[in-house]
């Protein structure tokens, strides 16, 4: 794979539930270097793509290439562990657990130790937990949650568990991190610091990005691309300011009926 | 051991040996060059990173200073300049600290929750061509006034973390200046050594801030002689300190409390020093550390003693029945000693049971198990918080001192703490009442005056006599007493004087009641109070009773709040002398806070300005109206500011007892 190559191609990808078109033939590229936009109106099949990207659903039709490998077929632990995260709309984490060993269980695709040498953990299981510690701890350190390492996820606010998702996300060393609204939710102020996270994991430690976003003062802040579905289908692309002007995207937010945004 | 030019190695306990200064050690650099000798691979600094806590050696502690010093000097900063501090404490800071002084510099440290206004005021009226920053939330605040700074040439910056697109001119990595230190040290390996010999004990080391509240900052100039001088007659009143204790950093390194202890006495004692992971874990951290003493002003020993009285509020019957019993009986003790009463055996048991039953286990809780002693600086504890840290068996005391006398001039002595005083002259220090009853004090510490403010440095040096503008008298044992500030001091219609401070002591130890202030009518014939509830208490108590309500604001006048309110104040009255009890009072609808110039940084009323700013509400209550329609400007998190209107009830109080 050439540096220039796309890190993951979709193509005409289409996603029927029986008579549903969930996705009818969409198809974009994430250059890697970028933070993707994904918005539409509730229902327009965002999440449906995100769930093919991560193995969630199979496409009806189309391919997913990950890196340069066709995985549309591919279980979603296979995809995970070649590199592509995510975190939930709603929340998915283990709520009895503390917060670092939440963001410990992203690191279990990365661990190479037999469940037997990790019960005795003596000698390498031991070394190989302590470098993986370290990875937790320095994930902590960025998302800046040190006070609530030790609590329980169950015992945190919403914003606290967000953060924990995103967390666990990067945990799992990803080569692709796909968001699914993760600042939903939130106040301003916890927002303004997820942004900060997201631009800083983009600028700094070059990691893709997919994101779904309902705010859209926010993705039109953070994204380089944006693409807009409206039932099923990509209805525009491009950069934010391009996007804001599009007729199309305009009718398809204002057109709507109530319940919309 | 007796060859090595140890300061203090004495284990807590045996003989008080006063801390010897060997000559030549005259200068803060001069103790850490002499203390990587002597200490060398012994924990100087431990720090919490990454959920451990790393430790640092004094031999690494002057290595990084002197990379540090160097740098600065590779910067082109001159010996007499200024290296401005600001940041939370870390090992960084110490460096920047002792290696800006090391090159001759003086150090200034902010506080770090500064507004950026108050910071341009500050840090230009103190001419630092050099401000060491921690971290971007600093570096923002400055680059927004930096038009303003007119002696600036280098900003610092330790953490760069989210600056990655910032390339200012003026910014500098901490590391690139710890860099161009070590390439000049191997250029030349003695620079670093005559840069320390050059260093005087005369010399300005540091600037302190003290809480001025005039238009012109007062920055105190302290000299390494005055420093030094403070720390071993501290040391030989109060010998608790031993270099194998633990002492954790977690208080503002801009305050004169804590440079003394973490700079000064670490030096010539050369205990551990700790720095807490982030400023939201310092209690958990402290309590990891357990540390032997501390150091800390009221504030924080009321937020202790709120903490553990709102957790009891949340535990079962029995619990509360036991912990109830356990501080009536500790304190009925505390009385009995106080009095010089004999304590029964049946006294001793039932302590001996309180203690494994709460004491402990509250101890435990708060990190002060393995405390050995407690003081308590910068302004002075309401006797019912002495009284409830001392039925737990803490030995806390009180310190009372100015930044102008390098922080303590008196400390209460061992087993004579009397609630009620601020405790006897420390060595060399001498303390006198004038005729207008103001403290006066004289000392090897007393500074050498305010930097460029000859003034205020007139008003506050008299023949070498440092005026406090404290209103106070002497005890018949020797204490100081402090009533309040000279300009606090209320004038009553008889006549007399009364202290604000000591009502609102009383008012503050309910855990419902954050802040008050006391004020008088024009007359002298009425008392009242403005009162800030505590949000957490009085939020769970509302909770409680099923008391609905949406913000501090709405919560401040719930009716219930007020007669909770009011039941506090008549209780207060009943302990208060006929001609000092309290009138009237009102809730305020928001707490006072340092951003709004209510409290000072280190979390004092600024009375006068409160007066000013709430002077209607203050008329209104004198003349005896029942409510009052405030209007007030709020800012938002955001930025956006509003113009909210309320109305606030005054409530009368009952003065019979």
């Amino acid at each position: 794979m050439n540096a220039t190559d796309p890190i993951l191609r979709i193509n005409d990808l289409h996603l029927h539930f029986h008579d549903i078109h969930a996705i009818a033939g969409v198809s974009f590229t994430h250059g890697g270097q970028e933070i993707l936009g994904i918005i539409g109106p509730n229902g327009a099949g965002k999440t449906s793509v995100l769930n093919c990207i991560n193995g969630f659903y199979h496409p009806s039709r189309g391919t997913v290439e990950f890196a340069g490998t066709d995985i549309s077929r591919h279980a979603p632990h296979v995809r995970a562990a070649m590199g592509i995260a995510r975190t939930f709309q709603n929340i998915a984490l283990y709520p009895g657990m503390s917060v670092m060993h939440n963001i410990m269980t992203g690191r279990v695709i990365r661990m190479r130790a037999s469940v037997v040498a990790c019960g005795v953990y003596a000698g390498w299981a031991e070394r190989e937990h302590l470098t993986h510690r370290r990875v937790v701890e320095e994930i902590i350190d960025f998302l800046e949650i040190e006070a609530v390492r030790d609590q329980r996820v169950a015992d945190l606010p919403y914003g606290l568990q967000k953060k924990v998702e995103l967390g666990r996300a990067l945990a799992m060393d990803p080569r692709l991190l796909v968001l699914d609204e993760p600042m939903a939710g939130m106040s301003l102020d916890e927002k303004a610091d997820i942004a900060r996270y997201i631009l800083e994991l983009k600028e700094v430690r070059r990691v893709p990005i997919i994101l779904i976003e309902h705010d859209l003062g926010v993705i039109m802040d953070l994204c380089d691309r944006i693409i807009v579905m409206d039932y099923g289908k990509k209805i525009a692309e491009g950069p934010p300011a391009e996007i804001q002007r599009n007729p199309d995207v305009i009718t398809a937010y204002i057109g709507e009926g109530p319940g919309g945004h | 051991m007796a060859a090595r030019a140890v300061l203090v190695e004495r284990p807590p306990g045996s003989s008080p040996a006063p801390v010897e200064t060997a000559r030549g050690y005259d200068t803060l650099p001069k103790l850490l060059r002499r203390n990587a000798d002597t200490f060398g691979d012994r924990v100087a600094f431990r720090e919490k990173d990454l959920g451990i806590w790393q430790s640092i050696t004094w031999r690494e502690y002057f290595a990084q200073t002197r990379a540090f010093g160097l740098g600065l000097k590779s910067l082109g900063f001159r010996r007499g300049e200024t290296l401005a501090i600001i940041g939370d404490n870390r090992p960084e800071l110490f460096y920047a600290e002792l290696g800006a002084q090391a090159v001759g510099g003086v150090t200034y440290g902010l506080y770090q929750d500064s507004l950026a206004d108050q910071l341009a005021q500050l840090l230009d009226f103190s001419e630092a061509p050099i401000i060491f920053c921690e971290d971007q939330e600093q570096v923002d605040k400055l680059l927004e006034v930096e038009s303003r700074l007119s002696h600036l040439r280098h900003i610092i910056v330790d953490d760069w973390r989210g600056m990655w697109r910032y390339r200012h001119p003026t910014l500098l990595p901490f590391a690139e200046v710890q860099r161009r230190g070590r390439a000049l040290h191997e250029q030349t390996p003695d620079a670093f050594d005559a840069e320390i010999d050059a260093g005087r004990g005369g010399d300005v080391a540091i600037f302190c801030q003290t809480s001025g509240t005039t238009a012109l900052p007062k920055l105190s100039m302290l000299s390494y002689d005055n420093l030094i001088a403070q720390g071993r007659d501290f040391y030989q009143r109060e010998p608790h300190l031993a270099a194998s204790d633990e002492f954790v950093s977690y208080l503002p390194f801009a305050w004169i409390g804590e440079i003394m202890i973490s700079t000064t006495l670490h030096q010539l004692v050369g205990f551990t020093v700790n720095f807490p992971e982030e400023p939201e874990t310092a209690q958990r951290d402290f309590r990891e550390i357990g540390p032997q003493f501390t150091f800390a002003p009221a504030r924080i020993y009321e937020g202790l003693h709120t903490a553990v009285t709102v957790r009891m509020l949340d535990s079962g019957w029995l619990h509360r029945r036991i912990f109830d019993w356990a501080l009536r009986m500790g304190g009925r003790l505390v009385d009995r000693r106080t009095e010089q009463q004999p304590v029964t055996w049946w006294m001793r048991l039932a302590r001996w049971a309180a203690y494994w039953l709460v004491y402990r286990p509250v101890l435990d809780k708060i990190g002060f198990l393995h405390l050995r002693v407690a003081w308590n600086g910068g302004s002075p504890l309401g006797p019912d918080y002495f009284r409830f840290f001392h039925a737990l068996g803490v030995n806390l005391k009180q310190i009372y001192g100015q930044t102008e006398i390098a922080g303590i001039s008196c400390v209460h002595r061992d087993g004579q703490v009397r609630f009620w005083t601020m405790g006897y002259p420390i060595a060399n220090t001498e303390v006198r009442i004038t005729d207008d009853g103001e403290i006066v004090e004289r000392s090897p510490s007393v500074f050498l005056g305010y930097h460029n403010n000859p003034d205020a440095t007139a008003k506050a040096l008299r023949d070498g006599w440092l005026y406090t503008g404290d209103y106070g008298a002497l005890d018949p044992s020797g204490d100081v007493i402090m009533f309040d500030r000279m300009s606090d001091v209320i004038a009553l219609a008889d006549g007399t004087k009364m202290s604000p401070w000591v009502v609102e002591a009383m008012l503050k130890f309910t855990p419902y009641i954050q802040e008050a202030m006391v004020f008088t009518s024009a007359d002298g014939m009425m008392l009242g109070a403005i009162l800030n509830i505590e949000i957490r208490s009085v939020g769970k108590w509302a909770e409680d009773r099923g008391i609905a309500y949406t913000s501090y604001a709405d919560l401040s006048q719930k009716s219930q709040v007020l007669d909770l309110l009011r039941g506090i104040v008549e209780e207060t009255n009943r302990r208060l002398r006929p001609e000092w009890r309290l009138s009237r009072f009102v809730s305020l609808y928001k707490e006072f806070h340092p951003d709004d110039d209510e409290l000072t940084r280190t979390r004092k009323l600024r009375r006068r300005f409160i007066t000013e700013r709430y002077q209607p509400l203050i008329d209104a209550i004198c003349a005896g109206a029942s409510t009052y329609d405030a209007t007030f400007h709020v800012t938002y998190e955001d930025g956006r500011t509003a113009e909210v209107r309320t109305t606030l009830a005054i409530r009368s109080v009952n003065r019979e007892s």
